[in-house]
């Protein structure tokens, strides 16, 4: 945790920073879930938003221990850096980890070259995570959805109910006034709980930086290599990215703003190192950080198509 | 005012210094269906640079096929995020959207218009320091206009910006400005708010939305975004006295014993006698705990862990509230319904209520009065339909600890769970005892004692605000 204790120093300044009142909001719909449900769950990508999550729940349950475990679904196509960071984390904070894969796509040889973004995210991805919350009986689950990630999300509670069938109703949404969430379920169904609804990309760089969370360290600029692919900088993590005859991956300074599994996630050519000029980069940027997404380009409303149907 | 940041003019230091200062101000922008909430929000988006190019790009693309803007990007579809919504042309359920210039940063809820979508537009509200609300310049106030002013009064909102929009339409007349100003004052007299700033503005041109606009000589105050970066926020739960509901008791080993909670008011240090409810022990704060190390005071809007002085009984449920200001503690409550189920509530319904962080049992053992949200005047009701508005008498099956919503809304607002669907049923404010006492006599006896007429029977409704 931060030395500098910003909390300390603006209390004494006489008012809350914007910061301040996202960290307690935060803190207060996790206390809360864990009070109302049964068993919850911490979904964690690996990811800044998770990273700032996780930061936020210890927090939260400070001087006790985290009281519920971490999730991932791992989809097998995850860059390498972003699983030894998760396994390094996970050791030195002594987290419950559990990692689920979708074996029965994973034995189809379900991936996102042999089958496209689309069957490779539905399968590995939403199909593996109600498989994993099916198993464990989770009837919670944090997310790091954020609403300035995407015009659906943007209309989606902070308490979120899902269907025994794991859908989201985006036209059934419960009222949720002031600092009430009603977690009120009927048997089988269970919530999403994204604590980081309020925050966008630009807070989660500040929080991370006041805080100096630990983030992978594929976020800041390294040379890597890529090749092209329909516009986007697709990094050659392993063997199984397919080259053209002839092809050979180009060394370029690039980092990432969102991470993902790395076939369907581009990079972006930056000489930002540190966390300051990644946020004045972020600041100056000219394109949503989604736009590294490729699964976010299946067309208008995908997000809210792929929500519907169980995806986180 | 400087929104953009150029690359080669960032100094992180300076920047950061700023940033980390900056107060949020949540809104709630609201009107009729066609006055244009969604364009200004996009107009404010756009011009404070929130809007990326690959946003654009899209935008285009979706202006083409759901645009209502002919050849021109259709702002609205920044907002309107739901496939129904793009389709309708409408908006359905509120939107939050964000930005940020150099003085503070904003949440925005873009909530819809429409009357069955009223228990989403009361959702943003809860929540809100201001309200926008938006006339289009060539119809005057509507239904809709004095429904919302309403709703946004009920809902504890103090200070409105009742944005005159499409002035550009009615060529920037200041005649017509006048007109609908002093329609809204009139209208709005009786509904307490602290402010009422006026504004003239187009959100299609974005004359006066973030930068002045050039073709309004008469009009010599601020644009809106500059009206939104000054005025004053969470003044009164600042001021209010100390109240934090328990939401968990952590009991990480023996020697440790702490009460976790969001404070929703007020302040708190270490030595201050506290009062628990509802059993009515005091005590005083030993430590304010959170990760950070203690804090030497715990204030409004801060998540902290409270250790007391003494081994008393608390839990979750329980509210800490400041020695010298006690709650009220009952199982009686009169409240002010926002009925926002589907199925009728009809007198001895069973609901859940969850107040803070306590769930408890309740009936509805009377439905008082229903508010016409025309008129604004109370009428007697049997039953209540979605979206109606009304008073009724509850009974719990244990005491609680309240506030009367106008007091303060996290303390003195709750909500009703269906106990089949499990979906919530109503938004609920607490009425004041006062009023509670009045009750036996009729609401017309006291309308007429206040004078009578149109304007007394919003003072009744009022009274509670």
């Amino acid at each position: 945790m931060s030395a500098a204790s910003p909390t300390l120093a603006a209390t004494r300044s006489g008012r809350l920073t914007h910061l301040q009142r996202l960290e307690a909001e935060s803190i207060h719909i996790m206390r809360e879930t864990v009070a109302e449900t049964e068993n919850p769950v911490m979904l964690y990508s690996i990811g800044k938003d998770s990273s700032v999550l996780l930061h936020l729940a210890l927090k939260a349950f400070a001087p006790g221990r985290l009281p519920f475990p971490l999730m991932h679904i791992d989809t097998t196509w995850k860059f390498k850096e972003m699983i030894a960071f998760r396994d390094a984390r996970a050791k030195e904070l002594g987290l419950d980890l559990i990692v689920h894969t979708n074996q029965d796509g994973l034995d189809r040889g379900v991936g996102p070259i042999s089958h496209g973004s689309e069957v490779h995210t539905d399968v590995m991805k939403t199909q593996g995570l109600r498989q994993a919350l099916d198993t464990h009986k989770f009837d919670a689950a944090f997310g790091g959805a954020r609403r300035d990630e995407e015009a659906s999300r943007a209309k989606e509670r902070i308490v979120s109910l899902r269907t025994a069938q794991h859908r989201w109703d985006p036209k059934r949404q419960r009222a949720e006034p002031w600092h009430i969430y009603n977690m009120k379920k009927k048997r089988g169904e269970s919530l999403r709980v994204f604590p980081l609804s309020n925050w966008t990309e630009l807070d989660v760089w500040l929080y991370i930086e006041q805080e100096g969370i630990p983030i992978v360290p594929l976020y800041f600029a390294a040379e890597r290599p890529v090749v092209e692919r329909d516009g986007q900088l697709i990094m050659v993590d392993d063997e199984r990215l397919p080259l053209a005859p002839g092809e050979t991956p180009q060394m370029r300074k690039v980092r990432f703003r969102t991470l993902g599994c790395y076939p369907l996630t581009g990079a972006v050519e930056s000489p930002a190192v540190t966390l300051p000029e990644i946020i004045g980069e972020t600041l100056a940027a000219r394109t949503s950080e989604r736009q590294g997404r490729v699964i976010d380009k299946d067309g208008s409303g995908a997000m809210e198509r792929k929500k519907q149907e169980g995806y986180f | 005012m400087t929104i953009h940041h150029a690359p080669e003019a960032f100094g992180y230091d300076s920047f950061l210094a700023a940033h980390q200062h900056k107060e949020v101000l949540r809104f709630i922008a609201c009107g009729s269906v066609d006055d244009g909430k969604s364009t200004l929000i996009g107009r404010l988006l756009h011009d404070t640079k929130q809007i990326f190019d690959d946003q654009i790009t899209a935008l285009q693309r979706d202006s083409r096929k759901h645009g209502t803007q002919g050849a021109e990007i259709d702002l609205a579809l920044l907002v309107d995020g739901l496939q129904a919504e793009r389709e309708q042309g409408i908006t359905i359920d509120v939107a939050y959207r964000f930005f940020s210039t150099d003085k503070r940063s904003f949440i925005v809820a873009d909530t819809p218009g429409h009357e069955q979508y009223t228990r989403n537009m009361a959702t943003g509200a809860s929540t809100a320091d201001v309200a926008v609300i938006l006339v289009d310049a060539r119809a005057g106030l509507t239904r809709q206009t004095r429904r919302h002013a309403l709703l946004v009064s009920l809902l504890g909102i103090r200070r409105v910006a009742l944005a005159v929009n499409k002035m550009d339409l009615v060529g920037w007349s200041q005649d017509k400005f006048d007109s609908i100003t002093q329609a809204f004052d009139a209208f709005a007299a009786p509904l307490g708010f602290a402010e009422v700033r006026a504004i003239p503005l187009s959100a299609k041109n974005g004359d006066n939305v973030v930068l002045p606009g050039a073709v309004v000589p008469w009009y010599r105050g601020t644009p809106l975004l500059q009206y939104l970066e000054e005025v004053p926020v969470r003044v009164e739960e600042q001021a209010a006295p100390f109240r934090m509901p328990v939401q968990w008791v952590n009991r990480p080993n023996s020697d440790f014993r702490g009460f976790s909670g969001l404070v929703a008011s007020g302040r708190i240090a270490p030595g201050d006698a506290i009062v628990v409810e509802p059993s009515s022990r005091t005590s005083t704060i030993a430590r304010i705990v959170t990760a950070d190390g203690d804090l030497p005071e715990a204030r409004e809007g801060q998540s902290v862990t409270l250790v007391l002085s003494d081994e008393i009984d608390a839990s979750r449920g329980s509210v800490i509230a400041a020695a010298d200001a006690p709650m009220r503690v009952t199982d009686r409550l009169d409240a002010r319904l926002f009925w926002a189920a589907e199925r009728e509530l009809l007198p001895g319904a069973s609901l859940l209520a969850k107040i803070g962080t306590v769930t408890v049992n309740a009936v509805v053992t009377e439905i008082r009065t229903r508010i016409d949200l025309e008129t604004g005047s109370p009428e007697p009701a049997a039953r209540l339909v979605a979206n109606d508005i009304a008073d009724v008498s509850l009974t719990l099956d244990r005491p609680v600890a309240v506030d009367a919503y106008r007091d303060n809304r996290d303390t003195g607002g709750f909500i009703l769970i269906d106990r089949e669907t499990t979906d919530t049923a109503a938004l609920g404010l607490v009425q004041p005892e006062v009023e509670a006492k009045a009750k036996d006599e009729p609401a017309e006896a006291r309308a007429a004692k206040s004078g009578g007429g149109f304007l007394s029977k919003f003072r009744w409704v009022f009274g509670g605000i």
